[in-house]
């Protein structure tokens, strides 16, 4: 079923877009860039622009595997994605000089770990992704990922965590202080024993609705991204987001030029739109996350220097990308979570 | 997906006999492609070699049956023992769906049961006010359940008030939470078709029973049930075959804490497993034991038709 409307939609799109000129099909999260910075783009470049939306990376790889290559131009997906895509052969490579703009991408940004030397991509926005406390029901120290692994008796069950297997794996890796991917039989059997007796404590597994079961008051204390967070906290004040000692995980969203794009100078024309410092400000100020892109403080809303929430601590421990296992080690993750969501 | 769709009329007149094949053309060409070509890919898919990440390897495999059957272990290396994990995932959804299905008997044929004795004219009224939040999409339907039931949410808000509890009832993120999202999703699927039967039935039979010093319980449970028993079952059928694969209620009701069916497969394609021969394969089992149990409908039917 899932095969046959992915494949219809894909058609449908191929029709409206089949070689026209001065198209472009975006594969992007949804709510993640405003609507007037397309309008903007259209008025500059005369580029009409197409949106499709996806709410989780593994969603949108299977619906590119499942027939949608040769429909997008452009996606979003974030870091360890950027390499699984890259992997899979799903992206193409920006030749030298094709970018007007790529001087702009901040040196940090320039050449990650999950694309060297941006040979396929562009950075979009980076954050982190921690947990956030309701701090109206807990006043002790926040920073620590026992809250979500080994809580006090007065949090038990009041936890939300995100769905999403990536985020809790590597989450619960950092708090048992094991690398990501480990192959080791003891630490694998270790990680998969804590995570069925945490599992005691939580309430939920919500994704799309972690901003609002803490806003609610449904939970005490949730997995966030950290802009989540930000606008969580502009409605229930007591909600802070934790850095945690043990260490959190950052990631960053990127902007792919995808294999077989039907319009691909639009493609190029977009990253060059995006690259520009007034254009990425405004998805940073839209969305309250970083950029990698150099010379755009001056279009930033200044609440953004300093939000809590994008400053971590003294404190606070190291920040790591979700890793990319390789296919052996990765069935034991996938066998880990199966049992977690028995 | 229910039986009947092919009906011939043999009863009917044979005008049309030449041309009645060509004449059922479209049913066939609608159910070969919308029923007949998809199940083929999914029994096909569920026998091919997986794809690391998504996809599949055209090669011919019992791998996914093999999983859903056999633990291997965390390591995928030990004895091969009986899979408990998607046994109990299945048993779990069979269970929800039926106290869902239950719920919605127990509401669903008192509020047929009046609609049907109301006047004539005020009939389609009750069952237009019936229909109304079922306009509502699905999904917009399952949330409002819940921003009802939450902890700090109007319904246990109003308990408190009145004083009928102390403390507030803890529904949502349990199985309660998720037989109320399925009882309530699926509803008029149970009060339409027992309507429809009450609707028919002849109610100076229930009147003759009385005459005859039967008591009101005895007359329904003798007289008026199994008169409108295909109803009930047809009714049962259509909330239980949904409920059984949902994943909207489980996910947002219930916290996604425990697989049902429905959120196990949709894992396979849109999560990070990534495992489109073992969704294909729980699907086609799935599929197989709805198949099993609107057969032997099917075949009570045919009994009940032939002892009439």
């Amino acid at each position: 079923m899932k095969l046959l409307t992915s494949s219809a939609m894909a058609l449908a799109l191929l029709a409206n877009t089949a070689a026209a000129e001065g198209e472009l099909v975006i594969y992007h999260w949804f709510e993640y860039i405003p609507a007037e910075l397309l309008e903007k783009f259209t008025a500059e470049t005369g580029i009409t622009v197409t949106m499709d939306t996806f709410d989780s990376n593994e969603a949108m790889l299977a619906s590119l595997k499942a027939g949608g290559m040769g429909t997008y131009d452009v996606a979003v997906p974030t870091d360890y994605m950027v390499s699984i895509m890259a992997g899979e052969g799903l992206l193409d490579t920006i030749a030298d000089g094709e970018l007007a703009n790529k001087g702009n991408i901040a040196p940090e940004w320039a050449d990650p770990s999950f694309d060297p030397g941006r040979a396929h991509s562009i950075p979009y926005q980076w954050g982190s992704t921690s947990f956030a406390v309701n701090t109206d029901d807990y006043d002790g120290d926040i920073n620590t990922t026992d809250l979500l692994f080994n809580p006090p008796a007065e949090l038990s069950g009041k936890i939300n965590m995100l769905d999403s297997q990536g985020e809790v794996l590597a989450m619960a890796s950092i708090h048992m202080g094991i690398p990501q991917c480990s192959t080791d039989r003891d630490e694998l059997q270790a990680l998969n024993d804590m995570l069925q007796e945490a599992k005691t404590h939580w309430a939920s597994f919500n994704s799309d609705t972690a901003r609002e079961v803490l806003v609610s008051g449904d939970v005490s204390v949730g997995m966030i991204f950290d802009g989540f967070s930000a606008k969580a906290r502009e409605d229930r004040a007591s909600i802070t987001y934790a850095f945690p000692t043990q260490g959190y995980v950052v990631w960053m969203d990127s902007v792919v030029l995808l294999n077989d794009a039907p319009n691909r100078d639009s493609a190029i024309a977009f990253m060059d739109f995006m690259l520009e410092p007034e254009n990425i400000a405004a998805v940073s100020n839209y969305a309250r996350y970083g950029l990698g892109v150099t010379g755009a403080e001056e279009y930033l809303d200044p609440e953004l220097a300093t939000l809590p929430e994008s400053n971590p601590p003294e404190t606070a421990g190291e920040g790591s990308f979700i890793a990319v296992c390789d296919e052996q080690t990765q069935a034991v993750y996938d066998q880990i979570w199966t049992n977690l969501k028995n | 997906m229910a039986g009947g769709a092919a009906s011939g009329g043999s009863a009917a007149s044979d005008t049309y006999k030449e041309a009645r094949h060509w004449l059922l053309m479209p049913s066939w060409l609608v159910l070969g492609f919308f029923v007949f070509a998809p199940v083929c890919v999914m029994v096909i898919y569920s026998f091919l070699t997986k794809e690391f990440r998504g996809g599949v390897i055209w090669e011919p495999t019992l791998a996914a049956y093999d999983q859903f059957f056999f633990d291997r272990g965390l390591f995928g290396d030990s004895d091969p023992t009986l899979q408990w994990t998607y046994i109990e995932i299945f048993w779990r959804s069979i269970w929800q769906a039926g106290l869902a299905t239950i719920m919605s008997l127990l509401i669903g044929f008192p509020t047929a049961y009046f609609i049907a004795t109301r006047p004539d004219g005020t009939r389609a009224l009750w069952v237009f006010l019936i229909t109304i939040p079922y306009w509502v999409n699905l999904l917009i339907r399952t949330v409002s359940m819940k921003f009802l039931l939450r902890d700090e949410g109007p319904m246990n808000d109003a308990l408190l008030n009145i004083g009928l509890i102390g403390e507030p009832l803890q529904i949502i993120n349990t199985n309660l939470a998720v037989q109320l999202g399925l009882f309530y999703s699926y509803l008029p699927f149970m009060v339409l078709p027992i309507y429809a039967s009450i609707e028919r039935y002849n109610f100076t039979m229930s009147e003759a029973a009385a005459d005859l010093y039967a008591t009101k319980f005895t007359t329904l449970r003798r007289i008026v049930l199994p008169a409108v028993k295909p109803g009930v079952i047809a009714g049962c059928i259509l909330v239980f075959v949904p409920s059984l694969g949902a994943f909207l209620a489980p996910d947002l009701l219930g916290g996604a804490k425990n697989f049902m069916i429905g959120s196990l497969i949709e894992e396979q394609f849109k999560g990070n497993a990534g495992n489109w021969p073992f969704g294909a394969a729980a699907s086609m089992i799935l599929l197989s034991m709805v198949l099993v149990l609107l057969l032997i409908f099917a075949q009570q039917q045919r009994r009940a038709g032939a002892a009439t």
